[in-house]
């Protein structure tokens, strides 16, 4: 892991991936979106509205995907202090975040015909809206910071007091009556969703979760050069100012 | 065609529900690839006006 501390190499590693994760993310949306709008049936009860799963579930599944990629980063940072970890996750959090919005509002759109209601203060909803705020919250303090290292520290335990709130949603819908359905895919005993909605389902889970990796290949890379220019705007004005020792971080 | 865009009446919802989903992921990576390129060019201003270093 200590091997891709190095930015360099990591860069190696990122620009080899990219191309890969980029057509994969490409091939798995549009299979996904043909067999979402396309071939596949409309549901006995909900119709034509099932299709709005194939974009709401996938997301709810990467905002809680994505939050966990920024609380392990963050154990990461605050345990080994590994460079590039703070770099991540902040390069993953405004992502996560986003996924946690499309979530809400598809589920919303979906909500309004088949619930009768555009929000509901169940277990589940409530929570992944918390989601959103701690994603919003992690994101503020990184950046409330001079120095972006203490930012992305006070960030990072942030992060790991709210990952409680990933198994609180996953198991929100058993442990409370809740009008959200609970799970018809991820569960003990397999999935009860039929094959004709299974396969859209996971495909497009398949694109979100490249979209999600070649993004963030994207965003370390501003990271990591946002942080080297950082430092190189310290040597310069350190060295325009002979007299005194600068101290980079307090 | 018009069949399938009207969802079965629900279109008012399902088309939003994928206009959403769509603006904001490409926004989001229009938005990070116009990040990294504007880091690129901000390093690329400073290492140039950097003095260079003397060669041995």
């Amino acid at each position: 892991m200590h091997r891709y501390a190095n930015p360099a190499r990591f860069q190696r590693l990122s620009r080899a991936v990219f191309p890969w994760s980029a057509g994969l993310t490409v091939l798995f949306l549009g299979l996904g979106l043909w067999f979402a709008l396309f071939d596949s049936p409309p549901d006995y009860q909900q119709g034509e509205t099932v299709r709005i799963m194939y974009i709401h579930v996938p997301a709810a599944w990467m905002s809680l995907f994505a939050y966990t990629c920024v609380a392990v980063a963050s154990a990461v940072l605050l345990v080994w202090k590994h460079p590039l970890a703070e770099l991540a996750a902040r390069a993953m959090a405004p992502v996560g975040a986003s996924f946690t919005a499309v979530c809400l509002i598809t589920g919303s759109l979906w909500g309004e015909p088949m619930w009768g209601t555009w929000w509901v203060w169940d277990a589940r909803l409530t929570s992944v809206l918390v989601l959103f705020f701690l994603y919003l919250g992690y994101i503020a303090l990184a950046n409330a910071f001079d120095d972006p290292t203490r930012g992305g520290r006070a960030a990072a335990i942030l992060a790991l007091v709210g990952v409680v709130n990933v198994p609180i949603i996953k198991f929100s819908v058993d442990w409370w009556n809740t009008l959200h359905q609970p799970a018809s895919v991820m569960r003990l005993g397999g999935p009860t969703i039929d094959p004709s909605m299974l396969r859209p389902l996971l495909l497009m889970a398949l694109g979100f979760t490249f979209y999600f990796l070649t993004v963030t290949l994207i965003r370390i890379r501003a990271e990591i050069l946002a942080r080297r220019l950082r430092a190189l705007q310290f040597a310069a004005g350190a060295a325009a100012e002979p007299s005194g020792i600068r101290q980079a971080s307090a | 065609m018009s069949t399938f865009f009207a969802m079965g009446g629900y279109a008012a919802y399902v088309w939003p529900a994928y206009g959403v989903a769509a603006a904001v992921l490409i926004g989001v990576w229009i938005a990070s690839v116009r990040g990294l390129r504007a880091r690129e060019s901000e390093i690329e201003a400073v290492e140039a006006e950097r003095p260079r270093r003397e060669r041995r």
